[in-house]
């Protein structure tokens, strides 16, 4: 130990600071020195918490429940956690080191050890306390006999300080993990399992970009780039031709700063072998002996020198990329155990074997929902994909598969065949042929999600309009319609929100006009809008894949499903085989627009109306509005005979049976309202789609597109498929200028006059920011004729209009914002190809918030 | 505003001394302000040898809708507010008669005392009233007491071809009674002909109906039927989130919440026990000699089973999920959760959850029962629900059990091809559920036997068979 001059001590950024001093040594104040009051828990504290005394002692136990659970929330949160106790006992210091082993991080013991007269002293100071002092010589040494067991004990960081002035001069210096390269920001080259394959190494590093290096000899013994850091994720040895070859060119460029390297089970494994270690010679073991025993024992040493210092993981850019070998969960991410580090080399296993005799391993992946990407390699696999934001770069190639390095943060995956079979996988590896091997990485989505991404009270982060909330009440009826009717969550890529209807207006007989979404998006800045014909059908979203292939790739979808059809709230309209019919003859028609080639996208995402409302609402229609429209013919024709019965017979019954011939008349609007709504279909025939945005396609979503784009490519699909696809009517309408303005209304007057539900106003540029924020995506105004089948035959009467002009819309318009936000995240996440569950989370939200009470006739 | 009708013509000498029987002028229009709207009351014909007096109900559905505290409620289903109510004959016409002709319904008469106390012939028509079970229910209910029923069915819509019959009957009863007993008659059994939920009528207003059926009820062959009708159509008034998800998908909120509904069938006709039961029996014979002691009821619905898994002395934990919140309350209702001691209840675990999402909480069960589950789900979701149980769940133990479609030839109730739940998404042969049965086991690592349920039919097998997944040992 050294003199009093020594003052730095080193301790890990994250770890369990466990002070070790007898009572009065001084611990409080130097917890209070070095560390954040926060960071630092004291039993005497947490005495004082649960006992109202710090000093009663038959509160210990009680006291040390809560500083365990409290260290542990920390810990958890990856905080450093400084425990001021006594911590004389091995017995308090073993809790301690199994609590930081529990969330993987080290336990580091500061000793203060002062002699036991100077801790007599101030405990006589301070009779407040009042410890016997045989407490204290107790408490003295039972410090001393446990200085030397400290490491043994699990403490990985030992500082004892003896005497007043050591305490006085110490300093603490938080040094990073070894795994943490947070500030490394890349670009990287991140490749996958080597296993001594030396020849792919160098071709794949030219294709990369990086110069060899060569050595007199003329071998490989480095690679540069200009602007790039390769990372290995280990299993750089075994099975192949040429470990030396490939750990000469890593080691050269490792030390060089031209890349990193985590450490593989192989190199571990080697190293004990190396080491004379036990190990058994398999799995191409003996390869990497027999050629290192070749080289030059100065080779031997700094191979093995080399492969001993590699560490199991890395934290890289900030926190966004983790590299290990096997890959880790998150909860591991950054953290240091024995754990961690056998995680990251074996992976984890289930405890079984299969019918090779190799262990099954646990697929953490699919359960992956952290943000950092994860790369690893430890598996071979045929392609590398996309599993929840991790990839598995291990392609085989020793087994004659590919190497394969991954471009981050471009995510572009870059990789070479391997020139023939170096070795016989013990489980069969299936070779990928050679165009699927292309270089566009596909993705396995779980086939199932799990539970906590979607119940519960929930808040979504959303790009457009902050952090949304979910109540658990309406994320349970969600889960219950998504699991009973629902259609895959695999499909179902998005919701559309709901849409609010205009201010309420006051002219005489009409609740809604167009003047009020002119006024209200002119007072929100947006003068330039679009009117859209509001088609009376069904609302629908339709995903279109070019071919069962992409479809495959890209979604996962079993069998020969080539897209999917879906309602408001995600459920199929028809059955499988007509579902089909329709994908296929709307992607058949997209394909003759040339929307997949004009997208480069093998699919596309629909939003569309589909007509009519009975193919859909048949039910509904005669349940509701038919059987409404028969009760009130059948009624009011018999009061009106009688009334007229009356009348003849010389009673006064004049407005009576003025008012019974009017209702007679409503009825009669009511019933062809919904009428012009109906039309048979049989099969596809009489089924129309007619789409107006286009929300998605590979690697972009298209809300920042103005609706002209959209509803081009909407008319290019009626161009080619005139018998399915229909016209969204349209006008452009400057909502500044008053003749354009009263254009708008008139066509808006001519649609509801010929029998049309109304209109939809929406900002012309798409997506749009007004002067309150995100602006509403669109407002519906609908005809009066329509709105009898919302507000009843008779709304139109003053004094049943009057009080229907109450209604409030400001619910209703906040939903419609957080739902719209909600969508746009979705359809954000699905473009920059984020896992499943982080667009699936939105979609749910969506159903979610349709839940929600709201006056349903808005 | 709109309107109910209902007229009575009476052809006794002389016609016209109707007025004095209802307390009403005849030369006079009266109204009437009600809390369901205005009743007008006037004589469209009077003569001495036939008198017809209109009553005729404006209801506001504006009105009605505001009723309770003046803002529309915002939790209401689209139906509350584009519905038959104001038009139908229903409970507001039978509050309406209570109200304005108070003094005919009980029979008194000062005017003409020996007139309201005798039959009488009499005409009652009621132009639109709701009946969902058709004219022969009319009959049914109104025959017994007297009356010669003519009902004719209201068409949907005249215009458009193949949508029939509307639910709506143009009614005439025709009979000699006492005008008294006509309007009891109208009074109580108008809102059991209705077959929609009674949005504005409470239970106390129910309870005033059936007791005015008095006399005449307790002796009506249809009795059961006519309080049973009753009891069934309180409804909750608050509708849940659900319902409101049935409105933004055009959708009748009753075909969502339909999990818990009985079978259209339930039932073995070889066997006195009811199919349920030994249903129940079979799996719990399962559940023992699998040896089980941490079982899971994986769409436990109302919890049938969960209360037989607990009365097992060997379980240490039973865990009951549904997906559907209303199944998992009856549950909680059912098997009396808050009432149960806590050695008991703590080895029950009630929660929601789906069988198409990964769940922890059903995970290291030694066995897992699918009741009559798997056919309330759509064939391209089971892959998903064999990956969840079979895939991550990983019981020792998976029962599963479904109907026998072969079966349904022996249920004369069921019309060829229709399944025996309107839920259904399919009913399999027993070929079927073995070829599902055979592959999910082989692709996960399970042995299976099928095993019937119920009386084994030698031509069409038994009502229900049953899978039996054993995991094979790794």
């Amino acid at each position: 130990m050294s003199g009093p001059e020594v003052t730095e001590l080193g301790i890990p950024e994250l770890s369990l600071v466990v002070l070790v001093g007898v009572t009065g040594s001084g611990k409080s104040t130097f917890a209070r020195t070095h560390f954040r009051p926060t960071e630092v828990l004291s039993s005497d504290a947490c005495r004082g918490m649960v006992a109202d005394d710090e000093n009663d002692q038959a509160a210990t136990p009680a006291a040390f429940e809560v500083l365990n659970f409290i260290a542990a929330r920390r810990l958890a949160g990856g905080r450093l956690t400084v425990v001021d106790a006594t911590n004389v006992q091995p017995d308090a210091r073993k809790q301690l080191v199994a609590l930081a082993r529990e969330h993987d991080v080290l336990p580091v013991a500061i000793v203060l050890d002062l002699p036991e007269s100077v801790c007599l002293e101030r405990n006589a100071a301070n009779p407040a306390r009042g410890y016997p002092a045989q407490v204290i010589r107790r408490q003295h040494d039972q410090l001393r006999r446990g200085l030397r067991s400290l490491a043994r004990e699990g403490f990985r960081t030992v500082h004892v300080l003896r005497g007043a002035e050591e305490i006085a001069a110490a300093r603490i210096v938080r040094t990073r993990l070894f795994n943490d390269l947070r500030h490394e920001t890349g670009p990287f080259d991140v490749i996958g399992d080597v296993h001594g394959c030396r020849d792919e190494l160098e071709s794949l590093l030219t294709r990369l970009g990086y110069q060899i290096r060569r050595d007199d000899a003329g071998r490989a013994a480095g690679a540069s780039h200009p602007g790039r850091r390769a990372v290995f994720v280990g299993d750089l040895v075994d099975r192949g031709p040429d470990t030396p070859g490939v750990l000469r060119l890593v080691m050269g460029m490792v030390s060089d700063g031209d890349a990193l390297c985590v450490q593989g089970n192989h190199e571990s494994k080697l190293v004990r072998a190396l080491r004379g270690g036990k190990v058994q010679v398999s799995h191409g073991l003996a390869e990497s002996l027999a050629q290192l025993a070749a080289e030059p024992a100065e080779f031997r040493a700094a191979a093995l020198t080399f492969m001993d210092s590699l560490i199991s993981h890395y934290v890289l850019d900030g926190g966004s990329l983790v590299v290990a070998h096997a890959g880790l969960v998150e909860r591991f991410h950054g953290r240091t155990s024995r754990r961690v580090r056998e995680f990251c080399l074996y992976g984890q296993t289930t405890g079984e074997t299969d019918e090779y005799g190799l262990p099954v391993r646990y697929p953490w992946a699919a359960d992956y929902r952290g943000t950092a990407t994860v790369l690893y390699g430890h598996t071979a696999t045929p392609t590398p994909e996309w599993v929840n934001n991790t990839m598995c770069l291990d392609t085989g190639c020793v087994f004659g598969g590919r190497l394969t390095a991954m471009r981050y943060p471009e995510r572009e995956v870059v990789s070479v065949p391997a020139s023939q079979v170096y070795y016989e996988s013990a489980r069969p590896f299936q070779v990928a042929p050679a165009e699927s091997a292309a270089e566009a990485p596909v993705r396995r989505d779980p086939d199932v999600l799990d539970i906590t991404d979607v119940s519960g009270r929930r808040v979504i982060e959303t790009a457009h309009r902050g952090r949304v909330g979910v109540r658990a009440e309406n994320a349970a009826a969600a889960l219950e319609v998504a699991s009973r009717f629902g259609i895959d969550p695999r499909w179902l890529l998005y919701l559309p929100p709901t849409m609010s209807p205009v201010g309420t207006s006051g002219r005489p007989g009409l609740l809604e006009h167009p003047d009020e979404a002119f006024d209200a998006y002119r007072a929100d800045g947006v003068d330039q809008v679009v009117c859209e014909e509001k088609h009376m059908g069904s609302r629908a979203v339709l995903l279109l894949c070019r071919d069962a292939g992409s479809a495959r790739a890209r979604f996962g979808a079993p069998g020969d499903a080539l897209g999917a059809a879906w309602t408001r709230t995600g459920r199929p309209f028809f059955d499988e085989a007509l579902t089909s019919q329709l994908i296929d003859r709307a992607r058949v028609a997209a394909g003759q627009a040339g929307l997949f080639d004009e997208l480069d996208s093998p699919w596309l995402l629909l939003d569309a109306e589909l007509l009519p409302w009975s193919a859909k609402a048949g039910q509904l229609i005669r349940d509701q509005y038919a059987a409404v429209g028969a009760a009130a013919r059948a009624s009011l024709t018999a009061a009106a005979d009688v009334l007229g019965q009356a009348e003849a017979s010389g009673l006064d019954v004049a407005g009576l049976l003025q008012r019974t011939r009017a209702r007679l008349a409503n009825a009669a609007e009511f019933t062809a309202a919904y009428r012009r709504y109906c039309w048979d279909t049989d099969g596809l025939s009489g089924v129309r789609l007619a789409p107006f945005q286009v929300l998605a396609s590979e690697g972009a979503a298209h809300h920042q597109r103005p609706h002209s784009w959209h509803l081009d490519l909407a008319d290019r699909l009626v161009a080619a498929d005139p018998g399915l696809f229909v016209t969204t009517r349209r006008l452009f309408v400057d909502a500044a200028d008053p003749a354009s303005v009263a254009a708008g209304v008139a066509w808006w007057q001519d649609l509801v006059a010929a029998g049309g539900e109304g209109m939809v106003v929406k900002p012309a540029l798409n997506l749009t920011t007004g002067r309150k924020g995100l602006a509403q995506p669109g407002l519906k105004v609908r005809g009066p004729d329509y709105l009898r089948l919302i507000y009843g035959p008779d709304y139109t009467v003053p004094e049943n209009l009057d009080r229907l002009r109450q209604r409030g819309l400001g619910h209703k318009r906040s939903l419609a914002l957080r739902e719209y936000a909600l969508g746009l995240e979705a359809l954000d996440r699905l473009a920059r190809g984020e896992p499943l569950w982080r667009v699936h989370e939105c979609v749910f939200a969506v159903l979610a918030l349709e839940s929600e009470p709201v006056d349903p006739r808005l | 505003m709109r309107i109910v009708l209902l007229t009575i013509t009476t052809t006794v000498e002389p016609a016209s001394d109707l007025g004095y029987l209802l307390h009403k002028h005849p030369g006079r229009v009266q109204s009437f302000s009600l809390p369901v709207g205005t009743a007008h009351v006037f004589y469209p014909e009077v003569s001495a040898e036939r008198t017809t007096a209109a009553l005729l109900l404006e209801v506001d559905p504006v009105g009605l809708v505001r009723g309770r505290g003046g803002q529309a409620s915002e939790g209401f289903a689209l139906g509350q507010y584009v519905n038959d109510r104001p038009y139908a004959a229903s409970s507001m016409l039978a509050v309406a008669i209570k109200d304005v002709y108070r003094s005919a319904l009980t029979g008194r008469c000062q005017a003409r005392p020996e007139l309201a106390d005798s039959a009488i012939s009499l005409e009652l028509r009621i132009p639109a009233l709701p009946c969902r079970d058709g004219a022969r229910l009319v009959r049914q209910v109104f025959e017994p007491l007297g009356w010669q029923v003519r009902a004719d069915a209201v068409p949907l819509d005249p215009a458009i071809e193949g949508w029939g019959a509307s639910r709506y009957l143009d009614v005439t009863l025709s009979g000699r009674l006492r005008l008294a007993d006509a309007l009891n008659h109208l009074y109580v059994l108008l809102p059991v002909l209705d077959d929609t939920k009674h949005y504005w009528v409470s239970t106390a207003e129910i309870d005033k109906l059936i007791a005015a059926g008095g006399a005449w009820l307790a002796g009506h062959p249809e009795r059961d039927l006519i309080t049973a009708r009753y009891l069934a159509h309180q409804r909750e008034l608050t509708r849940d989130a659900l319902a409101r998800l049935a409105d933004v998908d055009d959708t009748d909120p009753e075909d969502l919440d339909c999990a818990l509904e009985p079978a259209t069938v339930q039932g073995d006709a070889g066997l006195s026990a009811p199919l349920s039961q030994q249903r129940r029996d079979a799996v719990l014979a399962a559940v023992r000699a699998a040896g089980a002691r941490r079982v899971g009821d994986l769409g436990c619905g109302e919890g049938a089973l969960i209360a037989d898994l607990v009365a097992e002395p060997a379980m240490e934990r039973v865990v009951g999920a549904d997906v559907s919140i209303r199944a998992l309350r009856a549950a909680a209702r059912r098997i009396g959760l808050d009432r149960l001691p806590d050695a008991r209840r703590e080895r029950i675990e009630l929660f929601q959850s789906s069988l198409t999402y990964r769940d922890e909480r059903i995970a290291g069960l030694d066995a897992a029962v699918l009741m009559e589950v798997i056919e309330h789900i759509d064939p391209a979701r089971l892959p998903a629900v064999e990956r969840v149980v079979f895939g991550y769940a990983v019981p020792g133990t998976v029962i599963v059990t479904t109907p026998n479609a072969e079966h349904n030839v022996r249920y004369p109730a069921l019309g060829p091809g229709q399944l025996r739940h309107r839920d259904h998404r399919f009913e399999w042969t027993r070929a079927e559920f073995g070829e599902w049965a055979e592959s999910v086991a082989s692709r996960n690592g399970y042995r299976v036997r099928l095993a019937p349920i119920g009386t084994d039919d030698p031509e069409v097998g038994p009502p229900t068979q049953m899978a039996i997944f054993e995991r094979a040992a790794a």
